[in-house]
């Protein structure tokens, strides 16, 4: 497989139909790899013709505006803007809900137009153009799945269906946790929480959302963002279920069971 | 006797409304006090909200069964409001029932269809007395209600009971006259609930059924002048401000954070500073983010006044669900509270004058606001479109950029982002590694 950045294509004149936004979390966290790799199969298999910026890519600046330090994030995006107007960017995708609404209704403001699309939505679209076939009897037919509506997804830009609609493909059954759609639980690390300790108090977000999951009795929880990831993996370690219950992200399941 | 009925009651409704709109141009002076925010925008998709969210109480049906109970109290309030424009007509003119003879036949139809959500109203209340006080839902004990809101919220409840019997009780008494062919009391037909029950005063005297009726007359109209008069100091202030707030929420997705043009403007000067030459100099120095009431927008502190206090945004807090300090509906009261002080202040100085305290520290604290993860569950709970998020993160920004106060992990992920390009201490060299693993 070639992945291919957007200089490369830039300088052979052309211009690919995607960006792929891998954001830092998929780029570093060793886990978080794993998600980007799976998609960029998906990408690769269906044939569809996507750059990532590669060693070019900055971070959004995200968890430094949520935080409250405007300064930083402004700096990465204005610089980020700069180099995706530089490359006639159009269209962009990543797997991450913190990328994706910070690509799609915050860099607008700073001049960065563009149409942003996060995973679960397009494959969602690939899965309904045909483009992604399943497996007959796949690995995960008849097993109990939850999925985790993460809040920059789901309340924070309204995406509850199309993700649901991509594990309906996978044949097996879905279970929803108590908290779902736009009452669903946070996971913890949403507002820069990610990156310090949690304030005082009697639980941990993580080990909340972690034990709602494995309550359902669920095999699988399907998560759409790397940040939950790792928040809902603590939180079914601290369970003990580690062994039975596996936190997988959509792009993952799909990448497993694709024909 | 009746000249002297009809002076006091004019006398009792003038000071009634002038002492209302005092304090409601005190709470506009208030509410303005905030920066400048145009929310005018798109007044098509803003009336949609106001009858979406305001009228048709939306939101509440998130929990179908206190909604079904709320809008029986909703809508006893707003139709009620025709019969008290009859009691006030009546006070001034010294007439009795005087729409009877305009509406004719539809006028028992009609005061029977209040009666009936006179009775919807005090079960409702009934109802809601019992769930804060005896069954103690978890957002009604919280510390957040200690003291004033929650016997305010008794208050309200009770008040409304009383209002609403005294209502009944008064045309009881009518019907009951009514039935003996009295002169001033005009026949007007049964009336729903109080024709059946005008038999249980039968036994009653002409003089204690004139007493119970002029009784239950004005002590409901001196009730209600009362009740708008406790409404701008009561959490219940949200019967009128739920309008204007649903007209002037956002429209934005709820994702998104307000962006910050003068930090724009100076990022944009120092990463293009031939940019700088064109650019006139701004006015004055902007303040980074809120660290009083007056930092936060017009909007923020309209939210502040809207704000009912029944925790919704709280029960959904996965802070607050896990034992933090942050509450968001105390957010909210905090605002409000410190907006009044700044309103007193006002009052007595004729301008703010120091009072060395602020909204940040003095009410909200660090520890709180460091606690909250931006996931959106207050703001998608509150049913009146109020955001603590929104005050939150203006707070937040007030923290990191004019004191330089954040946790150390925080300063080490913004001097990553700075020096790295990612929140993690890894090498820029090193961000297509999974690409180049996969392209072996």
């Amino acid at each position: 497989m070639q992945i291919k950045t957007m200089a490369t294509y830039a300088a052979n004149g052309e211009t690919p139909e995607i960006l792929f936004w891998v954001g830092c979390a998929g780029s570093f966290d060793q886990r978080a790899q794993k998600i980007t790799k799976a998609f960029a199969t998906i990408l690769d298999k269906t044939g569809v013709q996507f750059a990532i910026l590669g060693k070019e890519e900055s971070c959004t600046g995200d968890p430094a505006r949520r935080a409250g330090n405007e300064f930083i994030f402004q700096m990465m995006a204005q610089n980020n803007i700069q180099l995706l107007n530089m490359y006639g960017v159009k269209k962009i995708v990543t797997a991450c809900p913190h990328c994706f609404n910070i690509l799609k209704n915050e860099y607008p403001a700073l001049g960065g137009n563009y149409e942003v699309i996060h995973h679960t939505t397009f494959l969602q679209s690939l899965i309904d153009e045909g483009k992604i076939r399943m497996k007959e009897g796949g690995a995960f037919k008849g097993k109990k799945i939850t999925y985790h509506d993460s809040c920059y997804l789901g309340r924070g830009n309204n995406i509850y269906e199309a993700p649901r609609k991509v594990l309906e493909t996978l044949d097996a059954e879905l279970v929803e946790m108590k908290r779902c759609r736009s009452k669903g639980l946070c996971c913890g690390a949403g507002g820069a929480q990610m990156f310090k300790e949690e304030e005082k108090g009697n639980t941990r977000i993580n080990f909340e959302r972690g034990r709602e999951a494995v309550d359902t009795g669920a095999s699988v929880i399907a998560a759409n963002c790397p940040f939950c990831m790792t928040m809902l993996t603590d939180g079914v370690k601290e369970t003990g279920k580690e062994d039975e219950v596996k936190v997988l992200d959509i792009a993952e399941l799909i990448a497993m069971n694709m024909e | 006797m009746r000249i002297v009925q009809e002076l006091l009651f004019i006398i009792a409704f003038s000071v009634a409304v002038y002492l209302f709109s005092t304090k409601v141009r005190q709470i506009r002076r208030n509410i303005l006090l905030g920066r400048d925010e145009d929310l005018n925008d798109h007044p098509d998709l803003r009336w949609k909200n106001v009858l979406l969210l305001a009228f048709g109480q939306k939101k509440m049906f998130r929990n179908p069964m206190v909604a079904v109970l709320h809008f029986f109290v909703y809508a006893g309030f707003i139709i009620i409001n025709l019969e008290i424009l009859e009691i006030i007509l009546d006070g001034i003119l010294g007439t009795h029932r005087v729409f009877v003879s305009v509406l004719g036949s539809l006028y028992p139809v009609l005061i029977g269809a209040f009666e009936v959500l006179a009775v919807l109203v005090i079960l409702g209340c009934a109802i809601f007395l019992i769930r804060r006080n005896i069954l103690k839902l978890r957002r009604f004990i919280s510390k957040d209600l200690d003291g004033w809101p929650r016997s305010d919220a008794n208050y309200i409840l009770i008040t409304e009971i009383v209002l609403m019997t005294l209502f009944l009780t008064m045309n009881t008494a009518d019907q009951q006259m009514q039935l003996r062919g009295s002169a001033h009391y005009v026949t007007t037909g049964p009336f729903l609930i109080t024709g059946s029950l005008a038999p249980l005063f039968s036994g009653l005297s002409d003089g204690t059924l004139v007493g119970l009726e002029r009784g239950g007359w004005w002590l409901h109209i001196l009730g209600v002048l009362a009740f708008l008069n406790y409404l701008p100091y009561s959490k219940h202030l949200h019967i009128i401000l739920a309008f204007p707030n649903a007209y002037f929420a956002s429209l934005e997705p709820m994702g998104e954070m307000e962006n910050m043009p003068a930090v724009q403007r100076e990022v944009q000067l120092m990463l293009q500073p031939e940019l700088a030459a064109s650019e006139p100099a701004p006015e004055g120095i902007p303040k980074f983010g809120a660290k009083d009431v007056s930092d936060l927008s017009w909007k923020n502190l309209l939210d502040a006044y809207s704000c009912t206090e029944c925790g919704r945004c709280s029960a959904a807090c996965p802070a607050n669900l896990t034992g933090k300090t942050l509450s968001p509906r105390k957010i909210m009261m905090d605002t409000r509270d410190r907006l009044e002080e700044v309103g007193r202040n006002i009052n007595a100085n004729g301008t703010f004058t120091d009072d060395g305290k602020t909204l940040l520290r003095n009410y909200i604290t660090e520890e709180e606001l460091r606690a909250c993860t931006t996931c959106n569950a207050c703001v998608q709970e509150c049913p009146v479109s109020i955001s603590p998020l929104d005050i939150i993160l203006q707070l937040r920004r007030h923290l990191v950029m004019e004191e330089s106060s954040a946790p150390t992990e925080w300063t080490g992920m913004f001097s990553n982002i700075e020096n790295n390009m990612a929140p993690w201490k890894f090498s820029m060299d090193d961000r297509d590694k999974w690409a180049e693993e996969m392209n072996q």
